[in-house]
């Protein structure tokens, strides 16, 4: 069986579609199975991946020829788990949305969700530069909606200022990836390929700075990093929450891969330059994130806090510019999505039954809720990378990575790992143990909330058992892109590292 | 000596599109003195768009000739071809919106009709000329008409006001456009664009202030047609005082033309000076698109709001021409089609929602239509994404192409420029999709006092059905900017082909 990554990409839209031509009743559960589809399509995909075996499932059709851009879609070890990762996502929102229900426009909603799907699983198939931009800007606009119509009370706010912000950051990328097209082609015709550009050799040094930079700020804004958070709050406030799940699990990868696939292979030069402060706006958001999720009350923000911090973390992995610190970014971009995911569902639940987000409403959450707890305890302490997590393991090989190339910026970063155990076992305590709130009412997880959570936990379960399962897959194409940069020699004992770090059983 | 005065061979064919526009004219002319009212009110009309039809018609059979006819004065090449295909279905589109519009009614529908089609022959003349002489000509047939059909709805004040201004700052700018030719003449010693060129070519003349003051106020005197800055002053009154269907008559077709012709004079007839003229009109695209999108920010009337963005849009293609190569006019014409689809569609919701609601073209007629009106607010969403320039959108496509070209050509800085601009353009684009999807639906309510624009009493005034064909007119070109969005490989074909015309590199 041959893997068509189009199909995969487009069958979540595809269902939305016939979902929401169906009618009201039928749409969320079309959407469902169409993102199931996918999912299922992933993992085979997965399986069938080799090892080290470069780009794979490649499709490439003429797409624009008049502007040099092709529809070239392809697997490496870069993006394959972040894939999975997508569409374990979204399947577990969309099913929670079409559980959950209440939306006075469902045909519209799941319509959005599909398309969100397939924009995220876009950009990173994409195997070229325009195409890539396109879909990183096309995530955008179903997340315009959905939260602009489907969002809490000041959504109208909210959503204007995420889409400026992060468009802002989007056209600017656009912008550059235009002009390195031309830069690179010189005098031969344009191409936004990969394999082209990358064929084409770096540009000159000048031009890579100001290109660099336009791509960098796109993705921190899109992450977000300190100081490009201002739109992070209210969003995260006014979205609903199977679609701020999503948002908050996966396109912020959607970033964090960018700085792997485009900007350390295609601007060496820049990457190097640019190190010293792309790792302190790194270490900025490490400590502006765990400091705001130490103060504030409300659960949602206190994730999205915790996601700038961990954010920070992916980055600084990415920017030590070494083989071990970029493998530990990568699978440390896996694990925060899929902690990420059932860790608002729980906020979700929690706040349900205090009739608030605010972490001074509820309290007493375990007291007839034991099996709610229990995951929110693997998912928090997961969070906050206990040994044993696979979130361990990747803050281990990023730390070690940052620590032999900065090693300054590592001290500070180590008081990161330590302040991410008070913040959530600060929620974690207020939500379940303490007395409860005012309008608190303790309930047990319900079987169907239980099927969504329960295979979510169990994921993050094994992939801290085997984390080798990502990273093996991936070792080649992290080395490659990091070597591109050319500052450190490209190791491929990962695995005997990862014994150390004891994320390995 | 009769014999001696016989005037210059006439190739029929080639000049049948402007023929058949003219001669629609004066039958359209002829059957509104008719009496029965479903003759002016259907025949009338059918026979316009049947004018148009031949026109575009006559246009397909003359495609790929390339010919200089009736002694120089006019060129029929592959460029104004495809424009005349751009104005025949500005022109279709225009009629469509008018049928049941009050201004056809008011000014008897076989002058309005009339006029229409003479204004759209003059921007034949305009974009075929091959000679000073005619391109005044064209640019005089193509305004008069206009400053008539601006002031059609007789009763309204803002109507007879859109009218006279326009026509007040219309002369200044014929006038100083046929200053600017005079001077030219002086310069060079020929009216026609080819002896023009020639003198250049000999390099003398480069520095003479005859020459440089001939090319800056033709410049303007285009300028002023194209609303740039700092000569679009006028657009956002006249826009929004005319009848709506002849705003989004000017905004497509009249500024098709006047960036059509500085296409063709600028890269043809001086493009031995284009040091002295290309960082001048690079300087006032730049400000041009600044001044277009602050100016929309703040807007309340969806009419003003869609005159600044036009100004914004045609500092966009202005870029295409500064860059003075095939992929420059390639770009222009791409863009030029798509930003037809993009306004027509818009426009078409526009007069959709001032028939149903009598809130006239007040941004909060759009409120709620998301949910009630999905057929008018997907082809306005789609418009309005298309402009901002969103992936998906053929706005997307067509900024790309001239960033790219922008790149290519030189002026990277100008591309960043029109990216800079669509950031600031999306704070007003995504109030109008928030104002249709995210805010409640309004209440029908009865027609102001003030909108009592019947001029037979016995009609009722106040919310009435859109028509069909407007419904139809936005759903069309709703769907094209989507199709030209994902497909645009046949778009490219006519731009590729369009792009060969001016015998650029």
């Amino acid at each position: 069986m041959t893997i068509h990554l189009s199909l995969l990409l487009w069958l979540p839209t595809i269902a939305g579609l016939i979902g929401a031509l169906l009618g009201r009743r039928q749409a969320g559960g079309v959407a469902l199975v169409g993102a199931a589809l996918a999912l299922a399509y992933a993992i085979v995909a997965v399986t069938r991946f080799k090892s080290g075996g470069g780009l794979q499932f490649v499709t490439d059709e003429p797409w624009i020829s008049a502007l040099g851009t092709r529809w070239k879609l392809g697997a490496d070890g870069l993006n394959l788990f972040l894939v999975l990762l997508t569409t374990v996502s979204f399947t577990a929102s969309t099913a929670w949305a079409a559980r959950k229900g209440g939306y006075d426009r469902p045909r519209v909603f799941f319509f959005w969700m599909g398309l969100a799907h397939s924009a995220v699983l876009g950009a990173l198939l994409a195997q070229d530069l325009l195409l890539f931009t396109v879909f990183f800007d096309l995530m955008l606009v179903p997340f315009l909606f959905l939260t602009g119509m489907f969002g809490g009370e000041d959504r109208v706010r909210a959503v204007v200022r995420l889409f400026i912000y992060t468009l802002v950051g989007s056209l600017l990328m656009l912008a550059a990836a235009i002009a390195f097209a031309v830069l690179a082609a010189g005098d031969q015709p344009i191409s936004f390929v990969f394999s082209d550009l990358a064929a084409r050799g770096p540009i000159a040094n000048g031009s890579q700075n100001w290109i660099f930079l336009c791509f960098a700020a796109a993705f921190l804004i899109k992450m977000p990093a300190f100081p490009f958070q201002g739109w992070m709050p209210d969003g995260y406030l006014n979205m609903p929450l199977p679609v701020l799940a999503v948002f908050s699990g996966v396109l912020s990868k959607v970033a964090a891969y960018g700085f792997l696939k485009i900007c350390l292979p295609f601007f060496p030069h820049a990457s190097a330059h640019f190190q010293t402060l792309v790792l302190l706006i790194a270490l900025a958001s490490i400590l502006y994130g765990s400091a705001m999720a130490f103060t504030t009350t409300n659960t949602r923000l206190v994730l999205g806090y915790s996601s700038v911090a961990q954010l920070g973390f992916i980055v600084l992995g990415i920017f030590s510019l070494r083989p071990e610190g970029a493998q530990g970014a990568l699978l440390q971009a896996v694990n925060h999505g899929l902690v990420v995911v059932p860790a608002f569902f729980i906020v979700g639940l929690l706040a349900a039954r205090a009739g608030s987000d605010d972490l001074r409403d509820m309290g007493a959450g375990a007291l007839r809720a034991p099996v709610l707890a229990a995951l929110f305890l693997v998912v928090a302490l997961a969070t906050l990378a206990m040994p044993g997590s696979s979130n361990f393991a990747g803050e281990f090989l990023i730390l070690l990575g940052v620590f032999r190339a900065k090693i300054v910026i590592a001290i500070v970063a180590f008081a990161g790992v330590a302040m991410a155990s008070v913040y959530m076992l600060r929620m974690f305590i207020r939500a379940v143990h303490n007395p409860a709130g005012a309008g608190m009412e303790s309930l047990e997880l319900s079987a169907g909330d239980g099927l969504i959570l329960v295979p979510l936990v169990l994921t993050i379960v094994a992939l801290a058992l085997y984390p080798q399962v990502a990273l093996v897959r991936s070792e080649r194409a992290v080395g490659a892109a990091v070597a591109a940069v050319g500052t450190g020699p490209v190791q491929s004992a990962t695995a005997a590292r990862l014994a150390e770090s004891g994320g390995a059983p | 000596m009769i014999g001696a005065l016989s005037g210059p061979h006439i190739d029929w064919a080639a000049l049948s599109p402007i023929v058949a526009l003219l001669g629609g004219a004066t039958i359209v002319l002829l059957a509104g003195l008719l009496r029965a009212r479903v003759t002016r009110e259907v025949v009338v009309p059918m026979l316009a768009l049947l004018a148009f039809g031949v026109a575009f018609g006559l246009g397909v059979w003359q495609w790929d000739v390339d010919k200089t006819i009736i002694a120089g004065a006019l060129k029929i090449d592959d460029l104004s071809i495809a424009m005349t295909w751009i104005f025949c279905v500005a022109g279709i589109g225009t009629v469509l919106l008018s049928w049941r519009s009050f201004a056809p009614r008011e000014a008897a529908h076989g002058e309005y009709y009339a006029l229409l089609l003479t204004a759209t022959a003059g921007m034949l003349v305009l974009v075929g000329s091959q000679n000073t002489v005619t391109l005044f000509l064209g640019y005089e047939l193509l305004s008069i008409p206009l400053y008539v059909l601006c002031a059609t709805e007789m009763r309204r004040a803002a109507s007879l006001e859109s009218g006279l201004k326009y026509l007040i700052v219309g002369s200044v700018g014929s006038a100083t456009l046929l200053y600017g030719l005079a001077l030219l003449y002086g310069a060079t010693g020929s009216t026609d664009f080819e002896g023009i060129a020639r003198a250049l070519g000999s390099g003398d003349l480069l520095h003479d202030p005859l020459l440089l003051t001939g090319i800056a106020l033709s410049l303007v005197g285009i300028a002023f047609k194209a609303s740039v800055a700092p000569f679009h002053q006028w657009t956002p009154d006249v826009y929004e005082g005319a009848p709506t269907p002849v705003t989004a008559f000017m905004a497509v077709a009249t500024k098709a033309a006047a960036i059509a012709i500085a296409l063709r004079f600028f890269n043809t007839a001086l493009i031995d000076a284009r040091a002295d003229w290309a960082p001048a009109m690079a300087a006032l695209a730049a400000v041009t698109i600044i001044v277009g999108n602050v100016g929309a920010l703040g807007q309340t009337s969806i009419k003003r709001l869609l005159a600044w963005s036009s100004v914004a849009q045609a500092g966009y293609m202005l870029g295409g021409v500064v860059v003075s190569s095939q992929l420059g006019t390639r770009a222009t014409v791409f863009y030029l089609t798509v930003y037809l689809a993009m306004n027509l569609a818009a426009f078409a919701v526009v007069v959709a929602r001032e028939r149903e609601t009598g809130l006239g073209d007040d941004i909060a007629a759009l409120d709620g239509i998301g949910g009630s009106r999905p057929w008018l607010a997907w082809p306005m969403t789609l418009a309005m994404l298309g402009l901002a320039g969103i992936p998906a959108t053929a706005g997307f496509i067509g900024k790309v192409y001239l960033i790219e070209a922008l790149a290519d050509g030189g002026y990277t800085w100008l591309g960043v420029m029109i990216v800079v601009g669509s950031m600031i353009s999306l704070a007003y684009y995504l109030r109008i999709i928030a104002a249709m999807w995210m805010r409640p639906a309004r209440e029908p309510q009865p027609a102001l006092a003030g909108a009592a624009l019947d001029f037979r009493p016995d009609e009722p005034v106040g919310p009435r059905r859109p028509g069909g064909e407007v419904l139809a007119t936005a759903a069309i070109f709703g769907a094209a900017v989507l199709f030209l969005g994902i497909y645009p490989r046949p778009l490219f074909a006519l731009a590729e082909h369009v792009g060969r015309a001016l015998g650029l590199h």
